[in-house]
């Protein structure tokens, strides 16, 4: 289990980034973070994984205190970030050196298999579309079989037909070993498809607004009316953790959804 | 809007690149014909001189036609001058190449680490390299003698400064985001730098290492013209004062013909390290 205590985050310049955060994950759960910018979001999901130290606070998995990167939890970043002079199946495996090479062969060639991307494990980073190239960052940090997934608005930088593409591969993965996912987005729908429970937060400093539980049976189908509620749910609540008056017209509801991009 | 309109002119995002011009020409009759292209200008001008020589346009005792300067090149190759002079002049410039790059890679890796350092070590060197370096002779010959130790440390002074300069801005370039990669991973200290700093370096590394190669050649003419009984310089100096420009022309070529199969050299032990870049899908 991931318990945030009281995180918070005061850069050196004086930013307030986040508000003493505290929160329970339970094991295998996915967990949406949205939220406007500058509602800590990021600095949030890089405290769990050990990359940033909190100002105030701790975060703990199973008993243990998250001081610096833990081998039970992996994050995606918003880019792939593969290393560019490692083949792709040597990414994939860049987890598992300590692994003997068989195993790590097999635990590579499995995982390429079940995205499709057996064809590309002997080619180079830059040869592989973005969609590609976020796929084998989604099994870098998987294949070591972490506890916790942190994933920091990964499919963001991708179109619209691809994002849906890996939203459904990362369902795929994560019910093969069920790891804790903790999931930033700027996109409702995306949110919504993958949440077991979404979390707005509001900014200046960055602190929890409203939890909402998305319990809607998967494959969630986005053009459902139960999918709809949630997302005017969500809507709503971004709406208000920024102070705005809540849109209430059922049209207008659905325009501010347009794309399913929230800004 | 529904997904599927919203997505229903967007193209299939996973398609490979296609192959580039360049390497569908790969094999091709272009890859003979590109190099033999450049070939074309000095070929013709030779000719032409040669041409100039033997009609009796011109003398050719300043500047020897190939022909002459082929059969001096034979000459001193056969009798074993060209290999002593030759081999003479190699081992310097490889003693000088390997003190200028150990010592250039040392303090640029740690320069460019380290901010500390930086502020420390940095102002210094960068002033001792606007000295040019030719300067350094005399005093070079009354500390270290006339012998090898002063020539090689004046290549060593020539290759330092390329690789010193390469080594720490590829160190304080590299991308601060694939070195989080490696803090994710629970990379540091030796594994950081073998799995993560290294690699990433390694492309403007060797370039560092060709130019310092290429002024290694540089230094080694001026080291051999400070006084010295072989290397290519003395067949250079000793042309010039027996006024044999046959010699000298000879002496160049070999200069050439060692500076590109050095850089060669380099190119070609360091292409395992970086078949990753784009250059080598172009060429």
């Amino acid at each position: 289990m991931l318990v945030l205590d009281r995180v918070g985050k005061t850069y050196p310049n004086g930013v307030h980034a986040l508000d003493g955060i505290s929160l329970t994950v339970s094991p295998g759960e996915i967990l949406v973070v949205i939220g406007g910018s500058g509602s800590g979001k990021s600095t949030m999901l890089r405290a769990i994984s050990g990359l940033d130290t909190p100002s105030q606070g701790r975060v703990v998995l199973d008993g243990m205190t998250i001081a610096a990167p833990h081998e039970q939890i992996g994050i995606i970043f918003q880019e792939p970030r593969l290393l560019p002079w490692l083949r792709v199946a040597d990414n994939v495996g860049f987890g598992l050196e300590q692994c003997p090479t068989a195993e790590r062969n097999a635990r590579v060639s499995r995982a390429l298999e079940r995205v499709g991307l057996t064809d590309k494990s002997r080619v180079w980073p830059r040869e592989l579309s973005g969609g590609q190239a976020q796929r084998v960052a989604i099994l870098r940090a998987l294949v070591p079989r972490p506890q916790v997934l942190l994933l920091d608005e990964p499919f963001s930088a991708l179109d619209a037909f691809t994002r849906a593409d890996l939203q459904d591969h990362l369902l795929d993965l994560w019910a093969d070993s069920k790891p804790t996912l903790i999931v930033v987005t700027h996109d409702v729908e995306e949110a919504i498809v993958l949440a077991d429970r979404i979390m707005v937060m509001r900014p200046h400093p960055g602190r929890v607004h409203e939890e909402i539980t998305c319990d809607l049976p998967r494959p969630r189908d986005r053009q459902s009316a139960a999918f709809d509620f949630v997302k005017r749910r969500v809507l709503a609540a971004l709406d208000r953790s920024l102070e705005r008056a809540v849109i209430t017209d059922d049209r207008e509801t659905k325009a501010a959804a347009g794309g399913g991009l929230w800004w | 809007m529904s997904l599927v309109s919203m997505t229903a002119s967007v193209e299939p995002a996973e398609v490979t690149p296609a192959p580039s011009n360049a390497s569908v020409a790969r094999g091709g009759p272009g890859r003979l014909l590109r190099p033999a292209l450049g070939l074309l200008l000095p070929v013709a001008v030779a000719v032409a001189w040669e041409l100039a020589v033997r009609q009796g346009l011109a003398s050719g005792r300043l500047v020897p036609p190939p022909s002459v300067i082929v059969q001096t090149f034979a000459d001193l190759a056969r009798t074993g001058e060209l290999e002593l002079h030759a081999s003479a002049t190699l081992s310097r410039v490889i003693a000088g190449f390997a003190f200028g790059v150990v010592a250039g890679t040392v303090f640029g890796a740690i320069t460019g680490y380290s901010a500390l350092m930086n502020r420390l070590v940095d102002p210094t060197l960068q002033a001792l390299r606007a000295i040019p370096s030719i300067a350094w002779v005399p005093l070079f010959i009354l500390w270290f003698g006339i012998f090898e130790a002063s020539k090689i440390i004046l290549i060593a002074v020539g290759v330092f400064f390329p690789v010193y300069l390469g080594v720490m801005g590829a160190v304080m370039s590299v991308d601060r985001k694939i070195v989080e990669v490696g803090r994710a991973f629970r990379l540091s200290g030796i594994a950081m730098v073998r799995r993560i700093l290294l690699p990433a370096v390694m492309p403007a590394y060797v370039i560092s290492l060709r130019a310092g190669m290429g002024l290694g050649w540089m230094f080694v003419v001026a080291a051999e013209f400070m006084g010295a009984s072989t290397g290519l310089g003395f067949l250079l100096i000793d042309g010039q004062q027996l006024g044999k420009p046959a010699q000298i022309v000879a002496a160049i070529v070999a200069f050439a013909i060692l500076g590109k199969a050095t850089d060669w050299l380099i190119v070609l032990l360091s292409a395992p390290f970086l078949r990753w870049e784009d250059r080598f899908a172009r060429t």
